[in-house]
């Protein structure tokens, strides 16, 4: 099977085409990491190198001074260094543990229930995908406003956990990989819906929710709450680096070590993940 | 679960627990996505400043929008061509490199896909081409053209209208490569194999023919979710502008519909206006979802 395949390969692929191919992609590949291989480089730069006229890419004689002074550099703030972290760190995981759960059990619920109900909710889910966060921003402020959530932690939460992203793609997988037999099985062993979702069917989709996680810790780390969030005290990092970012080209170093250590959570989690995304994605599609 | 014969399977506990599980869902759903728009669409015909009640205005704030509001127009051009380059360059961009990496070994894929995708990963690191494209001397594209003698003086990259706008293209589709990237890699790889051996039987010559004729109608699906991903980014352009380009941007050069929206409402407090301006972007958002799916499912015909 696997000689057929490849010997079929070689025959609707040229090697003009392939070397056509091999310089696109470096060349994309290129102009996608630039800008990171930019903020780790500048982040190693001493400071008469971040000033050296004319700029240099590269870096010629690296330091950690840009890491060890940003501890002081940020605690000049009106809050404490550890309340952004706090609070950065309550709100990812509140959004993510909280997203995948809500959406998870509406999944579940969407899968089980057939009924016109369910089907109209799953078409409104299919479309709201359009949506997102900017473009309801002016409606979803004047609810924020009459429930009054504004300047509290949960107008980083509740919106976040309105995303239909959540249900569409844990539905999806749930239809093409948790099979009806099982939970007939299930069920007729008196296992009851909150069991039968807890113990079967939510190991069984763990790729769908690990998925979910990625894209939901990756947007809840860099919320900033907006014009949703005037506290000081209730501000995250992200709101925090943009300080740092518009203090000028001597701090720029300090700028890229602040978004350098922003950057590795969200990529070691790419990384855990990064195979059940592939497994998820390919139940995703939308039938028209 | 093709077999399922409805909900009365289940007994009267499990209903409960049933729709237990599906009301944390359903309330943030309807609070914050299905009354956000029916409220537009309500308020929309009205005058409304957020102190005083609403204000019945019939079909005026649309025709000031389309009329009196010279500054909407150049917002409506502006997403427009946001929208017409990003949207679908970003769509073909996703799907090619996608298609490209495809068939390498395993390994090269991967690190591909990472490559590809960290953009995303990075969240609200554009800022980084703002240090790239500076507009002084110590911007590295005005250093790299001044010592090449194309440029006699730095440019003002973000702050010269002919520049500013392809700028914010450029950075969008630089972030572009996100889910939609993903679900193209995905379902690229879920292509029956045996299709594409038959496709070489009866005929097909090339990899263009081949993904014309096999790759692109078989994963149509992968392919609208992949375009309905972009039109939502594209459509909503409005924080990299703003970052980069300031606001407002040099003559409105990066104006776009959200850009606008959050002007109206949240600087001059006209909120029956700023959701007359949000029903109209829904609107157009909704007919290019409708005109895509059209377009996706007319491959190899």
């Amino acid at each position: 099977m696997k000689k057929q395949t490849a010997r079929y390969k070689r025959f609707t692929r040229s090697r003009f085409g392939n070397a056509v191919y091999s310089i696109i992609l470096i060349l994309a590949g290129l102009f996608t990491i630039i800008p990171l291989i930019y903020s780790v480089v500048t982040s190693f730069k001493p400071l008469d190198e971040l000033l050296a006229f004319p700029p240099r890419f590269f870096v010629v004689r690296p330091t950690f001074k840009n890491y060890i002074a940003l501890p002081e550099l940020l605690s000049n703030l009106e809050v404490p260094l550890s309340r952004y972290v706090m609070n950065t760190l309550f709100v990812t995981v509140s959004i993510t543990v909280l997203q995948v759960l809500v959406s998870s059990m509406a999944a579940f619920v969407t899968c089980q229930v057939k009924n016109r109900w369910t089907k109209l909710f799953f078409m409104l889910v299919q479309f709201a995908l359009l949506y997102n966060g900017t473009t309801l921003a002016v409606p979803q402020y004047l609810i924020f406003a009459k429930i009054g959530i504004i300047d509290t932690y949960w107008a980083y939460i509740l919106p976040a956990l309105a995303s239909t992203m959540g249900v569409f793609l844990i539905k999806q997988f749930m239809e093409s990989n948790v099979p009806e037999v099982l939970i007939e099985a299930a069920r007729i062993d008196g296992a009851g819906a909150g069991r039968i979702f807890w113990r079967l069917v939510m190991p069984l989709s763990k790729p769908a929710w690990l998925t979910l996680t990625l894209f939901s810790f990756q947007s809840a780390w860099t919320a900033t709450g907006g014009n949703l969030i005037f506290s000081e005290s209730l501000k995250t990092l992200p709101s925090v680096m943009g300080s740092v970012v518009s203090s000028g080209l001597a701090r720029s170093g300090s700028a890229m070590a602040v978004t350098v250590l922003m950057m590795i959570p969200p990529v070691l989690i790419y990384m855990a993940t990064q195979s059940n995304v592939l497994e998820t994605m390919s139940s995703a599609g939308i039938k028209d | 679960m093709k077999k399922t014969k409805g909900i009365s399977k289940w007994s009267t506990g499990d209903k409960i627990t049933l729709s237990l599980m599906m009301l944390p869902f359903l309330a943030v759903f309807v609070l914050f996505m299905i009354v956000p728009v029916i409220s537009s669409l309500v308020l929309s015909f009205t005058e409304y400043d957020m102190i005083n009640a609403p204000k019945f205005s019939g079909l005026k704030n649309y025709f000031r929008m389309f009329i009196e509001d010279k500054v909407f127009m150049i917002a409506i051009k502006n997403t427009l061509m946001f929208a017409v380059v990003t949207g679908p360059v970003g769509f073909m961009l996703s799907f090619m490199l996608a298609w490209m990496i495809n068939e390498l070994s395993p390994t090269v894929r991967t690190v591909l896909s990472f490559l590809f995708y960290s953009p995303a990963l990075m969240g609200n690191v554009y800022f980084i081409w703002q240090v790239m494209f500076s507009g002084d001397s110590y911007g590295y594209v005005n250093s790299l053209l001044l010592s090449l003698n194309v440029i006699s003086e730095p440019i003002q990259w973000f702050n010269d209208a002919r520049y500013a706008m392809t700028l914010v293209i450029i950075v969008q589709l630089w972030m572009s490569m996100g889910v939609s990237f993903l679900a193209n890699i995905s379902g690229l790889q879920n292509v029956d194999v045996a299709l594409y051996e038959a496709g070489a039987i009866d005929g097909i010559r090339n990899r263009w023919q081949e993904l014309w004729y096999i790759t692109m109608p078989s994963m149509s699906n992968i392919l609208l979710f992949s375009a309905v991903m972009q039109i939502q980014s594209s459509f909503s352009v409005s924080t990299i502008a703003t970052t980069l380009t300031g606001f407002p941007s040099v003559n409105y050069s990066t104006h776009t519909i959200v850009t606008h929206l959050s002007d109206v409402s949240s600087t001059r407090f006209e909120m029956g206006y700023a959701a007359a301006l949000s029903v109209f972007l829904f609107a157009l958002m909704a007919v290019t979802r409708i005109v895509i799916g059209k377009l996706i499912d007319s491959t190899g015909k």
